[in-house]
């Protein structure tokens, strides 16, 4: 087995007062469909942004083929992020988003980086948009245009934040057949946070499941073995959608 | 119309008792059921029981329950035994809905600060936020002078519009400010200076305190008002939708990309506002002259321009540049220290205006202090 693209040890993350989760440590395989599981507010989007270097960790680490993630130093970023709510910059039309990050990293002409916007808007189902101001669009094409956006600069590693939270089931089921064909086609790797049931089996074979309570990682592999074998009841819950009784 | 409810107390022992509630229970009747329950709940006191007997009740719905339930938790949080007991089956799905069977977690008191510790604290965080803005002050003159070395690496298309709505929609207030600020100052000048035949010092006084002084920090606080609170809504709007942290990951520092260039506008819109807001000052001053101190347009205006000399204008000019920096930097720092939603945003909006004038002042005063000692 190669190396893993991305080693997280013993991390800590949370803010000055409270902690988000604690002691996680765990590898993304490259060329792999990572999954982020858990309910909501556990701390998912949080770890995300420890992975992208947005927070520097509490304690423990995490490197990405051996370095260190950091944006406090400009430079080509190595990899594309989608935010939850897709972050798109609300001065710019949906195109000029897109095209922002090739205009800054490449030097192509002008009509060249028109042909990428397009053609990423296209793949994302966005082509009809690419004019639009982003107060114009749903939170579902928000998201969209935040994967083509994350997608512009041809990157290797993609984080998406709840990619098919708010979208509708056809939608859903291509945004899915898009990741698990760049995946399969194009050896791209993706870490994905995500609630979707269906969406995890189909696309994912290893992830973790953090837990709010226990601020800490309760199961990791591949979802499916998971589903059939594990016997914590917080996991057996989740993944057979039964509420978890209460014990107090 | 009775109400659709009825509720007795019975003392079954000495330090037992229970409520018996009958008929249905809806939210529209909230009012009377809380006061009546109110009054009997009063009545309880540590270590006896006061249960809820609820096989009378046909119908209860959400509002309702959750003012029992609030009730049953506050009598067990003062150290009452309380229990709903022989509800109905489709009763006690509601009851147990609401958590009305649900173990009462205690409340966490909070003891209230006292006033030094109050004030203690509010020393610290002013402390902290100047010490925030000092390094924000670092951090943009590394990122400046990274921009000087390869000035393509900052964001500077929005540079233009930046400088347009800063500057040129400033204009009509600025001049219209600054004129009525020198009308002000003529017409209390004119009284004392009319006393001693001195009409003509008029002039002196309006060229030197407009263009020293009043010109720049009258612009500056339109500034302010404008383009800081502008510019820390923007920041701190694009911080609280992540828009921020989406260009960190695209490669984009917030520094080159935002702050940089609107700093860049300010610096250089807010001197030629200055010069507009002298002109328009001393305008005011004229008009005062010319019609009650009996001075001539060309008499006033030659006086004018014989005690004003160049350094007077000049150090206002100087003056505005520092102030214009200052909105800059403590508008950017705080809308990017914004966090919280909406309100956040607000709050931000309102601070950047409260610091920005304050240290507009402390700059005026010891800028004004050195040139002095300076002998200029
Ligand atoms: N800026 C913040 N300051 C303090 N706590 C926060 C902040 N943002 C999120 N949290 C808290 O951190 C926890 C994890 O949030 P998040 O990572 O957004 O959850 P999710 O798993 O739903 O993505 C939540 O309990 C939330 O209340
Ligand atoms: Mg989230």
């Amino acid at each position: 087995m190669s190396d893993p693209l991305f080693k997280v040890v013993d991390l800590t993350i949370g803010w000055d007062e409270t902690v988000v989760q604690r002691g996680a440590t765990f590898e993304i395989e490259r060329g792999s469909i990572f999954a982020i599981l858990g309910s909501s507010g556990c701390g998912k989007s949080t770890m995300l942004r420890y992975l992208v270097g947005l927070e520097a960790p509490l304690s423990g680490s995490i490197t990405i083929d051996g370095l260190a993630p950091d944006q406090s130093v400009p430079g080509r970023p190595l990899f594309g992020v989608m935010f939850q709510s897709g972050a798109l910059l609300g001065s710019l039309t949906v195109g000029e988003n897109v095209a922002l990050p090739l205009q800054a990293w490449t030097c192509l002409p002008p009509d060249a980086i028109g042909g990428i916007v397009a053609a990423k808007l296209r793949l994302v189902g966005l082509e009809h948009a690419e004019g639009r101001m982003p107060s114009e669009l749903s939170g579902g094409m928000c998201k969209r245009a935040g994967i083509a956006r994350a997608m512009a600069l041809e990157p290797d590693l993609l984080f998406l934040d709840e990619p098919s939270a708010g979208l509708d089931p056809v939608s859903a089921v291509e945004l899915d057949e898009l990741i698990l064909s760049l995946n399969q086609q194009l050896g791209l790797t993706f870490v994905v946070v995500t609630h979707d049931l269906e969406s995890i089996f189909k696309i994912s074979k290893s992830c973790i499941m953090l837990d709010r309570e226990s601020k800490s990682i309760i199961a990791r592999g591949d979802p499916r073995v998971l589903r059939d074998t594990s016997t914590d009841p917080r996991v057996h819950s989740f993944f057979n959608r039964t509420p978890l009784e209460v014990t107090s | 119309m009775p109400p659709a409810f009825g509720i007795e107390q019975v003392q079954t022992s000495a330090d037992q008792g229970e409520i018996r509630i009958h008929g249905s229970l809806r939210f529209a009747e909230a009012a009377p059921l809380w006061t009546e329950l109110r009054r009997l709940e009063t009545s309880a006191a540590r270590g006896q029981t006061l249960n809820f007997e609820m096989s009378a009740v046909q119908r209860i719905d959400g509002g309702a329950m959750a003012l029992l339930a609030c009730l049953r938790a506050e009598l067990q949080r003062r150290g009452v035994k309380s229990e709903f007991v022989a509800a109905d089956a489709h009763v006690q799905r509601i009851i147990h809905l609401y958590g009305g069977d649900h173990a009462v977690a205690r409340l966490k008191r909070r003891r209230p600060l006292g006033t030094l510790d109050q004030l203690g604290r509010a020393t610290i965080s002013i402390l902290l936020e100047v010490k925030l803005v000092l390094a924000f002050f670092g951090q943009m003159v590394v990122a400046g002078a990274g921009v000087l070395r390869s000035p393509r690496s900052a964001n500077w298309r929005e540079l233009p519009a930046t400088m347009e709505r800063s500057g040129a929609d400033a204009v009509p207030v600025i001049l219209l400010i600054n004129f009525l600020v020198g009308v002000a100052m003529a017409f209390q000048s004119a009284a004392q200076l009319k006393q001693f035949g001195a009409n003509i010092l008029v002039a002196d006084l309006i060229g030197i305190s407009i263009c020293r002084e009043l010109g720049p920090l009258m612009t500056a606080i339109v500034v302010c008002g404008r383009s800081g609170a502008a510019f820390a809504a923007e920041l701190g709007f694009m911080q609280v939708n992540e828009e921020i942290d989406a260009l960190r990951t695209m490669g984009f520092g917030p520094m080159r990309y935002l702050v940089l260039p609107r700093a860049l506008a300010l610096i250089l819109v807010v001197p030629l506002l200055t010069l507009l807001a002298d002109v328009a000052g001393v305008l005011g001053g004229l008009v005062v002259g010319v019609t009650s101190l009996d001075l001539t347009v060309r008499g006033y205006l030659n006086q004018t321009a014989r005690v004003v000399s160049l350094w007077d204008i000049s150090s206002g000019v100087i003056k505005s540049m520092v102030f214009a920096f200052a909105v800059a930097l403590i508008a950017c720092q705080q809308g990017l220290a914004t966090s919280g939603g909406a309100e956040g945003v607000g709050r931000r909006t309102t601070s950047t205006v409260v610091i920005t004038m304050f240290t507009l002042i402390l700059v005026d005063a010891v800028t004004t202090v050195l040139f002095r000692m300076a002998g200029l």
